[in-house]
């Protein structure tokens, strides 16, 4: 018989330009958090999972010394990388730990120091974002990769910018209402459509932003769970899928195959399909992506995202709630964090402890985590009892 | 000799190293496998179907269809005297897809997807070093040999 895993704890930092704090300072934050909410002291936890994308941080092995400053030497700590998506990859990695029968008890944490490397870096890191053999000699960059996405889509579909901009005004909706958020201020299609050029069909508002900050839930085996929660949330459906890196070898451009798969894996994993979803937190890097998110999830038909959020079904009150956090887009996103910030907010959801952002009777969430333009794709089911 | 390839280079080495050798010369080469024939393009070493490391070049005409595109404003290090460039994905002719920017014969106001392309060959005019890389043109546009292209 397979172990159940549950989360019984969830902590969560502010996201932003944070300069008041080095990366195992934020890891400390949303640890501790996490620590007070399950209710356990350091010593309870066999084990932790850092997810982080290494090359954003000076120190170098950042799980080591994330370890050391959260107190729990020496018990095993490792670190998870799949770029955008590695804050899930750890909690795979936790998840398959426990499952594994190897630990009962293990602290997951998604951090990431974005702001610690200066422009012209930054700039550099940008350069390689893509296939560095055959495609970043012609300069691409992240968004631009995303960009072409969406201009094929527009092109199958007639999807439009000011679909695209509805994405983002939705999420700095909710951003404005989540006190973990970089940007908290609403903001108007006019305004996404207006904002400076990035890659074309994409401005500023199209693209979220860099951002500081970290995010930890406990995990621990259904045994463990149920001694020491009250409330336990599941993670019953684990889906995982790779495509490949380069866009010259993806059959299509206008949606992920990674996270069609893992999808599907997870949905089978749960017993649940789309319809069963209360809230859903998506991989909106892009506005496009979320676009893309609905139709590789099963949320809308493939073609049918635009309107999708343009009609507002994806509001707290219409068909499927979907980043009422704020997203990446509002939230900022702190690559190795975001992962473990999506998990967390269905946590949330799922205890009713949302506040104003609560999505009424939310019993199924669903959290979806793309690395790269869906080299790597996470898709988690989450159920309570 | 990889290292000319593209306008930066990240990858001096490859198996397929002699691409760039072709491409100076004018010709745009995909790869098939000795073992189970798979064409690939671009062109690698090793066969992902039936696991051959033997391969050989095989010419391609150039000719495709403009699958996708954007006008990248925000650029990365090596490139922000370039800003703002078109990128295009053209699904080639013989099968597979290249990636480049758009060359001088098509203006930018007549981008748009499934338009005719060609890819064409490029060396760099203004380097000291060897630079050779390919560009999306109109259909019929010719490789036009540099001096020093040999």
């Amino acid at each position: 018989m397979e172990r159940r895993v549950g989360i019984i704890g969830i902590g969560h930092g502010v996201f932003g330009r944070r300069s008041d704090a080095t990366v195992q300072e934020l890891a400390f934050e949303a640890f501790r958090e996490a620590i007070l909410d399950a209710g356990l002291r350091s010593g309870d936890v066999d084990a932790s999972v850092i997810g982080a994308v290494p090359e954003y941080h000076k120190q170098r092995s950042l799980a080591g010394v994330v370890q050391e400053y959260l107190g729990l030497l020496p018990r095993p700590t490792w670190l998870t990388e799949a770029a955008c998506a590695s804050g899930s990859a750890a909690i795979r990695s936790g998840w398959l730990a426990i499952r594994a029968g190897v630990h009962d008890v293990v602290a997951v944490i998604g951090c990431q120091k974005m702001t610690e490397l200066d422009t012209s870096e930054i700039l550099a890191l940008m350069g390689r974002v893509g296939e560095v053999q055959w495609e970043s000699g012609f300069g691409t960059t992240f968004p631009a990769y995303y960009a072409m996405f969406a201009r094929r889509h527009m092109h199958e579909f007639g999807t439009t910018k000011d679909q695209l901009a509805a994405v983002a005004v939705k999420n700095h909706h909710y951003g404005a209402l989540n006190p973990y958020a970089l940007f908290r201020k609403e903001i108007t299609v006019e305004k996404a459509r207006h904002s400076d050029p990035v890659a074309t069909p994409f401005n500023v508002y199209d693209c979220c932003a860099n951002a500081d900050g970290a995010a930890c839930v406990i995990l621990a085996s259904e045994e463990r769970a149920r001694e020491l929660s009250a409330s336990p949330v599941w993670l019953s459906g684990m889906g995982c899928a790779t495509a490949s890196m380069s866009v010259l070898r993806r059959a299509s451009l206008v949606g992920l195959p990674s996270a069609v798969a893992a999808a599907a894996e997870a949905y089978d994993m749960a017993g649940v399909d789309a319809a069963d979803i209360k809230v859903a937190e998506v991989h909106d890097c892009f506005t496009i992506a979320e676009i893309l998110a609905y139709e590789d999830l099963g949320f809308c038909p493939r073609g049918e995202g635009g309107p999708f959020v343009a009609e507002g079904r994806t509001y707290i009150g219409g068909d499927l709630p979907v980043n009422v956090d704020g997203g990446l887009k509002a939230k900022g996103h702190p690559i190795g964090a975001t992962g473990v910030s999506m998990t967390y907010e269905i946590v949330k959801q799922l205890r009713g402890a949302a506040e104003d952002r609560q999505v009424p009777n939310a019993d199924v969430g669903l959290t979806h985590n793309v690395g790269g333009i869906g080299q790597y794709c996470f898709v988690q089911i989450l159920t309570r009892d | 000799m990889f290292k000319w390839f593209g306008l930066v280079n990240f990858v001096p080495y490859t198996k397929v190293d002699g691409f760039a050798e072709h491409l100076r010369d004018g010709r745009i080469m995909g790869s098939r496998c000795r073992g189970c024939g798979a064409v690939t393009f671009p062109p690698r070493s090793d066969c992902s179907a039936c696991l051959d490391g033997n391969f050989e070049f095989i010419e391609y005409s150039g000719r495709g269809t403009l699958h996708t595109y954007t006008r990248i404003e925000a650029a990365p290090t090596g490139f922000e005297n370039h800003a703002p460039y078109i990128v295009g994905v053209v699904d080639l002719e013989e099968g597979g897809r290249a990636l480049a920017w758009f060359g001088d014969t098509v203006r930018e106001e007549d981008v748009e997807i499934d338009m005719d392309l060609q890819l064409v060959p490029r060396m760099s005019e203004e380097e000291e070093a060897i630079r050779v890389y390919y560009s999306l043109e109109r259909p019929g546009t010719q490789w036009v040999k540099t001096p020093g292209s040999a």
